[in-house]
Order: C-alpha cells, then structure tokens, then sequence
C-alpha cells in the first residue's frame, strides 16, 4: 500500500561514516524490509512469537517464586516459626518445672527433674537448628546469641538453687529467684523475640507467595491483544477468517492466562486459610501456653519467696505476678474468658469444633486452677498452714499443678489440631501452583510455534 | 520489688504506712496542704491533748474507754485504741523509744484473754531469715532465734510452746497485720524505733543489732570505711544499709537488690565485693557460706523489739515478763542458750542480752 520510500538513505549518505555501527545497518535492512508486504508479515510473525515465549517465560518465572515462596511457607519458615515458639515454651516450661522440683525439695521426682532436663536440651537443639537457619536475619542472630550465652549461666544458677536447698539453706531460695530474674529479663525476651523474627519471615513468605503476578498478567493481555489484532490484519487483507496457527497461539495464551488467574486464585486462598486458621491460632495458642506456663511459675515462686520480695504496692511481686498472667490468659475469676484475653481470642480464631473443644477444656481447668489457687493462698496467708498449702500447689490430686497440666495438655491438643489445619490449607494452596510454570512454558512455546506457522502459510503465498 | 526481709524494710514501710493508714508524719504534709485536713489534724491534736490530760501510770488497761482518741485511731478496721491505752503504751516524746512497759504476770487481761479463749497464739514471723525465723524444706519446720522466743510465749500464756499459728508477714505488712489484728504479736527481726513505737507496742529490747559490713574471708575490706574504695558493696533495696552507705559511699559503688539474701548470691557469683546488712541478718547469710565473715563494728544501733497491738497492753507486760524469764540466769539463761544455739558460731563475742528499760 504505501509507497517505497529510499529510508533516508541518499539523504543520510553524505553525513554516514564510513565506519557505520553494524547494528545500524541491521536496523535499515528491517526498515527497507517493512514497506514490502511479506517483510511486514515476518516483522509481525517474528514479534509474535518473541511475545508469546517473553510471556511463557516471565508467568514461569513469576509463578515459580511464588510457589517457592508457598514452598519455604510450609518447609522452612513455618517449621522454624514453630521450632522458636517451641524454643520459648520449652524455657518456659524449665523454668517453671525449676521452680515445682525446687518447692519438692529433696523429694524431688525424678519426672520433674527428666522434664527440666528435656526442656533444656530441647531449647540447645533447636537453638543450634535456628542459628543454621537464620543467616539472613541480624534480629534472629543477636537473639540466638544472647540465647546460648545466657542458657548455661541460667542452668548454672539452677544446679546452684539445687545444691543449696538439698542442704536446707534458704539461699538455694534466692538463686532461684535469681535464675528465674535471668529467664524473664533475658532469655524469655530473647526467645520471644526470635519468634516474632521467625514469625515475621513467615509473614513475609505469604506475602511474597501471595502477591498477584502483575508483569505476567498484563504481558498475557498485550499478547492476546497482538494475535487480536494480527488475525483482524490477516481478515481485512485476505478475508480468510481464520488463520490456523494464530488460531492456536490464541488458544495457547487464552489457556496458560486462565490457567494463571484460576491457579493463583486458588493457590492465594488457600495460603489465605491457612494463615488465618493456622498460622494466627498457632501464634495465639502459643502466647496462651507460654502464658499459663509463666502464671504457673509466679505461683511457684510465690511458695519459694514467701513473702522476700514485694510489688511497689507492698503486695508479693510474684502473687502479682501471677494475678496480671491469669488477667492476660483468661480475665476474671469465673465463667467463659473475657473479651480480647488470649484464650477469648484463640476460641474465636478456631473455626471448627474440633479446634474449640479443647480451648473450651482449657478454660474450665484455668477456672479450676485459680479457685485452688485461691484456697492455697488461704492456706499459706490465713492459716498459716504452708505444708497443705504447698500439697495444693505441687500435689498430685486436687492440686493447681493437676490443673495447670489439664491446661497445658489442652493447648497442646489444640495446637497440634491447628498445625494440621494450616498444613492441609498450606498444601492445597501450594498445590494449585503445581504444574503452571512448566505448562505455561511449553504451551506459549507451542503457540510462538503456531503463530510463526501461522504467518508462514500467509508468508508462502508471496512466492 | 521491694526488700522485705530482717528489718531492712524500714523505709519502704515508711512510706507504705503513711500512704497507707497513719498519721504523725502524714498530718505534718498534710496540713499544709488544704483546710479539710487541717481540721482533722486539730483533732488529732485534741485528741492527743485528751490523752495527756487523762490519768495514767500503774494499770491504765482498768481505766474506762476515752473516747476522745478514736478518731486519731490508726487503721480503719483495727480495734479503736483507747485513749489511755495509747498513753501508756506510746509516750509522747520520743527520746527512748526501747522503753517500755513494765512485766506483770498477775490477773489477765483482756488481749491475753483472748488467746486463751482462742488456745493459740497467732505469730507473725519471718520463714526466709537463716538463724532467726526460717522453714527448712526438708522437714518443713519452721526454727531460729525469734520462733524460740515465740514458743516461751506460748509456754508462758497456753502451757504449751507448740499452741502457735505461724503466718509469714512481710516486713511492709507488719504493722497493718497488728492494727487489723491478724496477729497477736509480731517477732520478725523488727527494729523498735521512734516512727514505730507511734504505731504499735513493743516488748522490751531482746537482741541489739546493727549494720556491719560482710566480706569474703581474706577480703581487703575491714570494716565501714575508706577500705571500700573502689568496691562494689550490696544492700537490699529501701534498707536502713542502703541510706548509710549513699551518706557515706567511702569510694565504693552500690548494687541494690530485692532481698538482703539476693546480696549473698552477688556475692558468690563475685557480682559485688561487698555486703553492708544489718548484723543478724548477716550471721544467717555467714551461716549459709563459711567463706565469708562480719567484719569491723555495727555502725548502727538497732534494738529488736517483740511488736504488739498498741491496745494489747496486758500482752506487752506479759511478754515482758516472758523476756525477764528469758534472759534470768546469767551465763545459763534460755536467752544464752538459744544465743549458742543460733548465732554464737557468726556473731562472736555477746556475753548477755540487753538489759530492760521501762519507763513506767
């Protein structure tokens, strides 16, 4: 249609170097090539087809960072989410089970002392597990550090409290006010902090598996909107209405744009479930364990202090203590949990009965619990019966620490239902990546394919 | 956290006390500041100015109620002490606050009534202090020098030293526990001073006290002085230590702890170089590691005191017979044998209890 036109040549000649960059002479070949029908027509072809792979290769790529971002989801940062609450629970739980060996004094049974030691190490394991683990995060590596310092210093104070109470001297008493100090100040703040890093890398995984591949979505549309228009092109010059490989280079974009919509939906639920039914209870239920874990440890140590230290209200601190943890865990003194108290909030966040239930039991044992905890400050306080009050706290029947273990085994229940819910929403999620990156691969590969026979047939009709 | 054990508690239950429920240092602050409360110290006054008019001297416990003193009464609850109760019981001036009253083991009063109706005697003590007032985990009893001098009480009033209920008060508690009347009497290792004497009855002085400096053995330290230079020295928080040692630093630095016992773990785990604690108190922590001693002399002065209500007169003068017994019979008296059986090991060198002073 439009008339040949010498491109600038005769006119650039005279000014032209000699010397003229190759890619310049490329550059006025595809030029004088364009104003000629068929030149035009491997031009389209030839953008086509580089369209139809640049699309093919950015929705693999994009969809495979998200599914290994899914995939770090499930195998790396949830586990070691997990792993650093279990490390904080696991100090938790030695500390409080110091403090319950330490009330026994020389009676001491051996279950106790098994489950400090198995607290301890649990936390060393895991603690060398996360430092391989967290190259990537200085928050993480200055937590793991004041984690592995303070551990045997705190361990030390332990065997120390120990020693001196088996010789029935009250500065074992001390020592372990002093280790428990040590755990609060530092080592819980530590582990907490680790969690929150670890829970935080968590976070950012969903993010990045759950963020919408904009660079391939709007890739596919100017894609289906070449071949839209190449077909319109062909149709208007030759009447043919379709061309047969276009035809299929539009089904090939068609499907792996579908495909990528659809598959991304589902796979972002997915991860959307399992962050709100999962990966939330798990980090309230959490907080709830180590908080009932830190409420038995100030009841504890209420029954070792004996009145040595005080709150600025000249009330025990660790009867305060423990008063504030019972006020975070449950609020109030009967009935269901109050409002926004972490077991309100973990019985809100389960989603199916089987995940109520137990924090449902767990709030009737902490009811159960702080009534015998108030008939063992009667004991202590009013009557001045400290052997039956220390029987109520650390005996084996009808005592606060048969409660607080029905509290504990509860919320364990309770998290191993909710590991699994966010494991089974966390798999389906990840699994309707499966397959996308590679198919969208081969099929716009496949369709670049078509679109260049496409133009080929047409291109064939000129010689 | 607060300090609470011993008696190194004196000025947080200061301060506690005057929030709390008393009125002779809180009138002062409080006249000056509003026209209501300048009322209620006139009457204060008044009733003090009744008290002093009213007779007093031999057996003030038979006089009739005044009245006039209740609304001077301390804590709301507590039994409304009367007027000539309070004069005999606390004396106006403070100029010898260990003075008290004189023993008497004739007719029962009506406190000592009381706990024989009751057929306990119910005891504030101490279940932390080594030596003095302590509950060994392994068999759960409790034993030392002031749970001693409680049973010769319960012997002396029920015939039988093991008719007491022992409640564990804390040092910022003492006083409330004696004017609610939780407790009978109060024998926690409590310094009778002026504040005090305002507040409760004491007994008679039964042990002499005071601030020494602990080192470990072999330790540069000789006493209260410039041998602290550069040391680091431990005392409980809001202790009578921890105001001396601020006066007077001698060069060292100063660590504060919750417990005076908190200052004896520093110490082993080489933290602090130094401990300044009140005297008892130090014997039980050098009871608890050979390797470390009193040193130098008590800078301080701090008479123990069995406490008691200010209405409860009958039992002051019982108790103070109780302590008469006590300390009768020189080197073999029961005072020397629970001195040799608690303390002597730590606390060398006490060849009798105090004497009695009684200002009646």
């Amino acid at each position: 249609m439009s008339q040949p036109q010498p491109a600038g040549g005769p006119r650039g000649a005279p000014v032209r170097k000699p010397a003229a960059p190759a890619w310049r002479e490329a550059l006025e070949r595809v030029r004088a090539a364009a104003v000629t029908e068929p030149g035009r027509l491997r031009v389209i072809g030839a953008v086509l087809a580089v369209a139809l792979v640049a699309f093919g290769a950015v929705t693999a790529w994009q969809v495979a960072s998200r599914s290994a971002a899914a995939d770090s989801v499930v195998r790396t940062s949830q586990p070691l989410s997990a792993d650093a609450a279990d490390i904080y629970r696991s100090l938790a739980d030695a500390d409080t089970t110091a403090a319950s060996g330490f009330l026994a004094g020389g009676q001491e049974p051996r279950a106790v002392r098994q489950r400090y030691e198995k607290d301890i190490a649990l936390a060393s394991r895991l603690l060398v597990k996360a430092s391989a683990n967290a190259e990537g995060s200085a928050a993480a590596r200055a937590r793991i550090a004041t984690l592995n310092e303070g551990l045997p210093r705190y361990t030390g104070l332990v065997e120390a409290a120990r020693a001196n109470n088996r010789q029935g001297l009250p500065l074992g008493g001390a020592y372990l006010r002093y280790a428990g100090d040590r755990m609060r100040e530092e080592l819980l703040p530590a582990a907490r902090g680790l969690y929150e890093a670890e829970t935080g890398r968590l976070g950012s995984d969903y993010d990045d598996a759950k963020s919408w591949p904009w660079a391939a979505l709007a890739l596919g549309a100017v894609v289906l909107g070449a071949l839209a228009w190449a077909q319109r092109r062909n149709y208007l010059r030759t009447n043919r209405v379709f061309n047969h490989g276009m035809l299929a280079a539009t089904a090939a974009a068609v499907v792996v744009l579908l495909w990528l919509v659809v598959g991304h939906a589902v796979a972002r639920s997915g991860l959307e479930t399992s962050y709100a039914h999962g990966a939330r209870s798990l980090q309230v239920l959490n907080e709830a364990r180590i908080g009932s874990l830190q409420a038995r440890g100030d009841e504890n140590l209420t029954m070792v202090a004996r009145g040595a230290v005080l709150g600025k209200n000249g009330d025990d601190a660790y009867e305060t203590s423990y008063r504030d943890g019972m006020g975070r865990l449950v609020g109030g003194s009967q009935g269901p949990a109050r409002a926004d108290t972490l077991l309100d909030r973990a019985r809100a966040l389960a989603d199916d009965a089987e995940g109520r239930d137990p924090v449902d039991a767990a709030i009737r044992d902490v009811r159960e619990w702080q009534q015998r905890h108030v008939q063992a400050r009667t004991l202590a306080d009013d009557r001045g019966d400290y052997d039956d009050a220390l029987r109520k706290v650390i005996g084996d029947k009808d005592s606060t620490g048969e409660s607080f273990d029905r509290v504990d085994t509860e919320l364990q229940r309770a998290l191993a239902h909710e590991q699994s819910e966010f494991r089974q929403a966390a798999d389906d999620g990840r699994g309707a990546f499966f397959g996308l990156a590679a198919g969208a691969a081969v099929l716009t590969v496949l369709g670049a394919a078509g679109a260049v026979v496409g133009v080929g047939r047409r291109l064939s009709e000129y010689r | 956290m607060r300090p609470v054990q011993g008696d190194e508690g004196k000025a947080v239950e200061a301060v506690h006390m005057a929030g709390a429920r008393t009125k002779n240092r809180t009138k002062k602050r409080l006249r000056m500041r509003a026209g209501p409360t300048a009322v209620a110290a006139a009457v204060c006054a008044l009733a003090a100015t009744a008290a002093f008019v009213l007779p007093t001297g031999g057996a003030p416990a038979q006089g009739p109620p005044a009245r006039a003193g209740a609304p001077a009464a301390p804590a709301p609850g507590a039994p409304a002490p009367e007027a000539a109760a309070r004069e005999a019981a606390a004396p106006q001036q403070c100029t010898d606050p260990e003075a008290s009253l004189r023993p008497s083991g004739g007719t029962d009063g009506p406190a000592v009534q009381r706990i024989k109706a009751r057929g306990r005697l119910i005891a504030g003590v101490d279940q932390n202090s080594y030596r003095w007032g302590y509950r060994n985990p392994a068999d759960g009893e409790l034993s030392g020098f002031d749970i001693d001098l409680v049973r010769a009480v319960a012997k002396d009033i029920l015939g039988d030293p093991g008719k007491v209920t022992y409640l564990a008060i804390p040092t910022s508690r003492r006083i409330s526990a004696l004017q609610t009347g939780k407790v009978d009497i109060i024998a926690r290792t409590m310094t009778i001073t002026c504040d005090r004497v305002r507040q409760v009855a004491f007994s008679t002085a039964y042990f002499e006290s005071g601030q020494q400096v602990m080192v470990p053995k072999g330790s540069p330290v000789t006493a209260f002085d410039d041998s602290l230079k550069g040391k680091k020295v431990c005392t409980s928080e809001g202790s009578t230590a921890e105001i001396k040692v601020r006066e007077e630093p001698h060069g060292s630095s100063l660590l504060t702890v919750p417990n005076q016992l908190d200052c004896l773990v520093r110490l082993q785990l080489g933290e602090v170089d130094a401990i300044v604690n009140d005297r008892a108190l130090g014997a039980g922590q050098a009871a608890q590691d050979p390797s470390v001693q009193l040193v130098g002399k008590p800078f301080t002065t701090e008479p123990y005191g069995v406490a008691m209500n200010l209405a409860d007169t009958d039992l002051v003068r019982r108790v103070n017979k109780v302590l008469e017994d006590y300390r009768g019979g020189g080197a073999a008296s029961l005072w020397m044998k629970a001195y040799e059986k608690w303390l002597a090991a730590d606390l060398k060198g006490i060849t009798a209890p105090p004497a009695p002073k009684y200002r009646d």
